[in-house]
């Protein structure tokens, strides 16, 4: 068992203009990234639950060109508002480093 | 982006190379609705003017366009006028001569009421409907042009100023004018749009350039110890992106599914395999920021864990004796709005924030007081910040001093506030005829 942080190679999160929020895991190496993809660490109700948002309005993306899992939700005030709290949507991504990863005995990674 | 800074040598390398355009967009929404709504520039003049010159002189010595968009930051009428200033300096200082066009995409009111009662508004996730009082409380408007206006102003400019736009049509307006395939030009133009950000590892910075073929195209840095991999190419379509396979523009939605990305060298990716799906209306993106109001802010700490432990029913019973104090100062009838951050345990995340417990041994709070004016907002802090330091706790008998201000003066005036509040898409007439273009010779 592996946490994301561990495994991805990099975890951010970023406006997608001033009213969504989105969250990229990136991995450098595509058996790592399958691993996650393919036991949907990240999942639309996780998200969902984790972030407190409507199933409807987390959206989710595997790309494998980018061996990245993709996390879009809508912000919770827009960007630079007054009760916005990060203007670049730059530390949303927290809650995402301790999400558990398993790996089969023999693979290894990183 | 335009004064965010590049190497100079950049630039003549790629003229060397032989490109046929340069492009730079100038602005985004990242910073803030303070600049479309104040006008401002988020660089400094001098640093705008040091990226201008150089590639202003660069395009006209060697007789390709530069097209510059989302001028000046947010691309409205002050921001375009603030950026040609700057152009027409350097330009002057230079002995540079040119055809230039500026390309405005400032929406005045009655036209969006316009488009609005024609039924051409309609909201994006996750806004609501556009409304007259969302429309009469905007303190600027731009809508966010699409290629066909800077094609249209480059039949007879060399240099295209042009305010707000999308960030891709700066760079595919001139190879679609040329007939290059859609899904190619709009790719390409995706990645360029943040220059050296699709690299694999970026220090500071710099330049991109893409070889457009009729079926692909070759994108690679300029720097000589940055590298495009396919991962960090393919990666870009992430950047700032909802979803990374639908990017959406005006005149349609770039579909990168099927895109394959391939290495020609350690430092150069070849993209093909994208396609460009015709939208069935021309859409264009509106945005708009409004006034809020005028903000002080305090920030305190707080060490006491006794304190801390009852932090939630300290700071109520703070607003409890601040309204009561408010009453008999600035009366009930001034509105104000009071939020207060914990920093410690939600002041990054808010209402995203699952763990919300303090775990430290200090907090601080940031207090943000917002009314119709500065006078009143430094009032309503001057007495907050005044009951917060002694605001009992029953632990403690006597009078206490519980907050920690860092500043003297505490209370902080931060001036106007303002948020965006449109975000809508209008469907115009044609695609330029949101955006008149003035020409004048440099």
């Amino acid at each position: 068992m592996s946490t994301l942080a561990e495994v991805a190679k990099l975890i951010r999160s970023k406006n997608a203009g001033p009213f969504w929020l989105t969250l990229d895991v990136m991995f450098d190496d595509r058996q790592t990234y399958e691993a996650v993809r393919d036991q949907h660490v990240l999942s639309v109700e996780l998200i969902s639950r984790l972030y407190m948002q409507p199933r409807e309005c987390v959206r989710v993306f595997a790309h494998d060109a980018a061996m990245a899992i993709k996390v879009s939700i809508p912000r919770p005030h827009s960007s630079g508002s007054p009760m916005d709290t990060d203007v670049f949507g730059g530390q949303q991504y927290a809650p995402l480093l301790d999400l558990a990863v398993e790996f089969p005995r023999h693979q290894g990674h990183k | 982006m335009l004064g965010s800074g590049f190497r100079e040598e950049s630039i003549y390398r790629a003229l060397d190379l032989g490109v046929r355009m340069i492009g730079c967009d100038a602005g985004t929404t990242d910073f803030g609705p303070h600049l479309l709504a104040t006008g401002d520039s988020q660089f400094s003049r001098a640093a705008v003017k040091r990226d201008t010159s150089i590639i202003l002189a660069a395009a006209v010595r060697a007789g390709i366009p530069l097209v510059i968009g989302s001028a000046g930051g947010a691309g409205g009428d002050v921001n375009l006028e603030w950026m040609r200033r700057v152009l027409l300096e350097t330009a002057r200082e230079q002995g540079l001569h040119f055809r230039l066009a500026l390309i405005h995409a400032e929406q005045s009111k009655d036209k969006v009421r316009e488009l609005m009662r024609q039924g051409r508004v309609l909201p994006l996730p996750p806004s609501e409907p556009l409304s007259d009082f969302a429309v009469d409380e905007a303190l600027h408007i731009v809508a966010m042009m699409g290629a066909e206006p800077v094609q249209a102003a480059l039949d007879s400019a060399q240099v295209v100023l042009a305010g707000r736009s999308s960030d891709a049509a700066i760079y595919s307006a001139l190879p679609l004018k040329l007939g290059y395939a859609s899904a190619v030009c709009w790719h390409a133009a995706k990645i360029l749009e943040c220059g050296a950000a699709a690299v694999a590892q970026r220090a500071a910075p710099d330049s991109m350039v893409a070889v457009l073929h009729s079926d692909s195209f070759d994108v690679f840095p300029m720097r000589d110890d940055y590298r495009c991999t396919p991962q960090s190419i393919a990666s870009h379509t992430l950047y700032e992106n909802v979803d990374p396979f639908h990017l959406v523009e005006p005149s349609g939605i770039l579909n990168t599914l099927e895109s394959e990305y391939v290495a020609i060298d350690n430092r150069a990716v070849n993209v093909s395999g994208s396609t460009f799906e015709l939208a069935e209306r021309y859409g264009v993106k509106i945005e708009g920021a409004r006034l809020v109001g005028y903000s002080t802010i305090i920030l305190g700490a707080i060490r006491d864990p006794l304190i801390i432990r009852q932090l939630d029913n300290w700071l109520e019973r703070l607003d409890e004796n601040l309204k009561e104090r408010l009453r008999n100062t600035v009366g009930d009838a001034a509105q104000h709005q009071i939020t207060a951050r914990i920093y410690g345990r939600d002041g990054v995340m808010g209402a995203l924030e699952p763990r919300k417990t303090i775990e430290g041994h200090e907090v601080m709070v940031l207090w943000d007081v917002i009314s119709a004016s500065q006078g009143l907002s430094h009032s309503i802090a001057a007495s907050l910040s005044h009951m917060a330091v002694h605001n009992p706790i029953p632990e403690w008998d006597g009078l206490i001093s519980g907050v920690a201000f860092p500043f003297a003066p505490s209370e902080v005036d931060r001036g106007p506030v303002y948020e965006f509040h449109l975000n809508h898409v209008v469907y115009p007439d044609s695609p330029t005829s949101l955006f008149p273009t003035d020409y004048e010779s440099v």
